[in-house]
């Protein structure tokens, strides 16, 4: 059930826990008392609606940055990963196999801000050896959801 | 100047025209409407199987096949029905490969035919039978079925509609529109009827993939079914391939050898890519068809509630991906029903007269649709229940 239910979230996070009882074939109980497990215990962080930022504020930018970071003794990545993830400005910080270590996600006003952003936050903080920035130009696809053609899938309105 | 409508043969003429042609124009044409209108699946074709028809027309693999179609396809075909429906067909006389169930339907039943022979046909059904028979100069023996026999045929209907002209017997289950599906004490009862005779099965089980709480029974493998059975099936359903337009029959050699005579004639093959799609979709599309029956699983479940929860007597589909809902308490026809529902609240159902006249005071709904967007649905038809 646990994970049905967390596949029946992804699709349709907006459906009440009755609808997604009956969805699910059990009841509305057992849903909210997973939900409410599901939630203590860290596993869901969140409900969010995936929007296309374009569509709403042209103006605003994306960036992906690459960071390189000597880790720290005893803490690794951690302490700075975790410093970076505290800024509102920062979507998400992963840690990386490969030639960078974090990969940081920055979304601001313009592109002013993010460099400003860059510039004097990220790449000064201690640990941090160097920075690569790359603006996003456009999103085709956020979180499985593609951000482009209409939603009219082809098939017409009646077929027998 | 030409007068066509001496042109036209008699029997083309006299293929009913759909009585509900004027509310499908409608539907087709108005703005905002959300639907719960179509017969094919919302999914889209395994990426895979895409990749495979992409992948042969790379290497040009575009010439005709063999009539009955690709070998390495017709093999696949066969042990994919062995390892599912414990069905033993050979593939390299007993597979045809058709431009979707559509031509199989079509084809065996012209096979079959001679003019004057009676073909009964459970309603309501999906709507290809009876002209098809028609055209074959055969006779349509429409069989009412009943909501209270869970829309499935009874031995004693068929019985009853036995004549000595009756030539085949169509079982359209798992059906469209009413989601029955065949238990095996109701094949064996219709098998203990057809013993002795001569009577063809044509068995569309084209949704056999798509049930729903247990694996879906072929007629053919019940014992004595086979000798007397055509299947027909194919890819649009299960695969979500409508598009793709391949189907398949299976049935005893002397049979298919007369049915694959016409497909020679009248098609040739069926389309190549597709063919080369389809083997794909046989050999490693389980987990992705699994994946779908869920979501519909999930959809049925929420879509029967709902109907019932509006006071709409909607029994179980078990099977396909429609419900079946009666329309009775509102003292509406189903036509009556759909239209007023389109033109009030814009949600676009199909009449169940559309599906013989036994669907009258029902009405189709598919849930090849998204969760919100079935919700969405109800909730318009429950505004619409409660204006009436
Ligand atoms: C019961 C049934 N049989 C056959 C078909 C024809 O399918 P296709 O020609 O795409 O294989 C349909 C399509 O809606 C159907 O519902």
């Amino acid at each position: 059930m646990n994970k049905d239910l967390l596949k029946l979230l992804e699709s349709s996070a907006r459906m009440s826990c009755e609808d997604m009882a009956c969805a699910l074939g059990t009841s509305r109980d057992e849903v909210e008392r997973e939900l409410g497990e599901l939630e203590r215990s860290g596993v869901i962080r969140g409900y969010k609606a995936i929007i296309d930022g374009d569509a709403i504020d042209g103006e605003a930018v994306s960036a992906i940055i690459e960071l390189k970071v000597t880790p720290k003794a005893g803490l690794g990545f951690e302490d700075v990963a975790e410093r970076i993830a505290s800024y509102p400005y920062v979507e998400s910080v992963s840690l990386m196999s490969g030639v960078c270590d974090l990969l940081v996600t920055v979304r601001g006003k313009s592109f002013k801000e993010v460099c400003t952003f860059v510039a004097e936050e990220l790449a000064v903080i201690d640990g941090v050896t160097s920075t690569a920035t790359q603006f996003i130009m456009k999103k085709y696809k956020e979180y499985g959801v593609p951000l482009f053609g209409d939603a009219d899938d082809g098939r017409g309105r009646i077929s027998l | 100047m030409i007068d066509y409508e001496r042109v036209i043969s008699r029997r083309a003429r006299e293929i009913k025209p759909s009585g509900i042609r004027r509310f499908f124009d409608i539907a087709g044409t108005m703005e905002g409407v959300i639907s719960l209108g179509v017969g094919e699946p919302d999914f889209r074709t395994p990426y895979r199987v895409r990749k495979a028809g992409i992948r042969s027309l790379e290497l040009a693999n575009t010439r005709y096949t063999a009539n009955r179609g690709l070998e390495s396809l017709r093999r696949e075909i066969a042990s994919y029905n062995k390892r599912r429906y414990k069905i033993d067909y050979d593939p390299a006389s007993e597979v045809l490969v058709t431009v979707g169930g559509s031509e199989a339907i079509d084809i065996v039943l012209r096979a079959i035919i001679n003019p004057g022979d009676e073909v009964i046909i459970p309603t309501p059904s999906y709507v290809c039978y009876e002209p098809m028979t028609s055209l074959a100069g055969g006779a349509a023996v429409s069989v009412n079925t009943r909501l209270e026999d869970g829309f499935k045929l009874t031995a004693e209907q068929l019985r009853a509609a036995i004549s000595e002209r009756t030539k085949a017997l169509i079982l359209p289950y798992p059906s469209n529109p009413t989601g029955a599906i065949l238990d095996l004490a109701d094949i064996e009862a219709i098998r203990d009827v057809l013993s002795g005779t001569d009577i063809i099965v044509i068995a569309d089980e084209i949704y056999a993939e798509l049930t729903f709480g247990r694996e879906h029974i072929s007629v053919a493998s019940i014992p004595d079914m086979r000798e007397r059975t055509v299947v027909v099936s194919g890819f649009s359903k299960a695969f979500s391939m409508t598009g793709w337009r391949l189907g398949y029959a299976l049935g005893p050699e002397p049979l298919i050898r007369e049915i694959t005579k016409i497909h020679q004639y009248a098609i040739m093959c069926a389309p190549t890519t597709s063919q080369h799609a389809a083997i794909e979709a046989l050999r490693s599309c389980d987990g992705d068809v699994l994946e779908m029956v869920r979501e519909y699983d999930m959809r049925r479940r929420l879509m029967v509630k709902g109907f019932n929860d509006l006071g709409l007597e909607c029994l179980e589909p078990r099977g396909a991906f429609y419900a079946f809902p009666s329309i009775k308490s509102t003292g509406l026809t189903s036509e009556e029903f759909c239209e007023r529902l389109l033109y009030s609240k814009k949600v676009a159902l199909v009449p169940g007269v559309a599906f013989g006249e036994s669907g009258e005071g029902y009405v189709r709904a598919s849930y090849c649709y998204s969760l919100m967007h079935i919700k969405e649905a109800l909730r318009r038809i429950r505004e619409f229940l409660s204006e009436l």
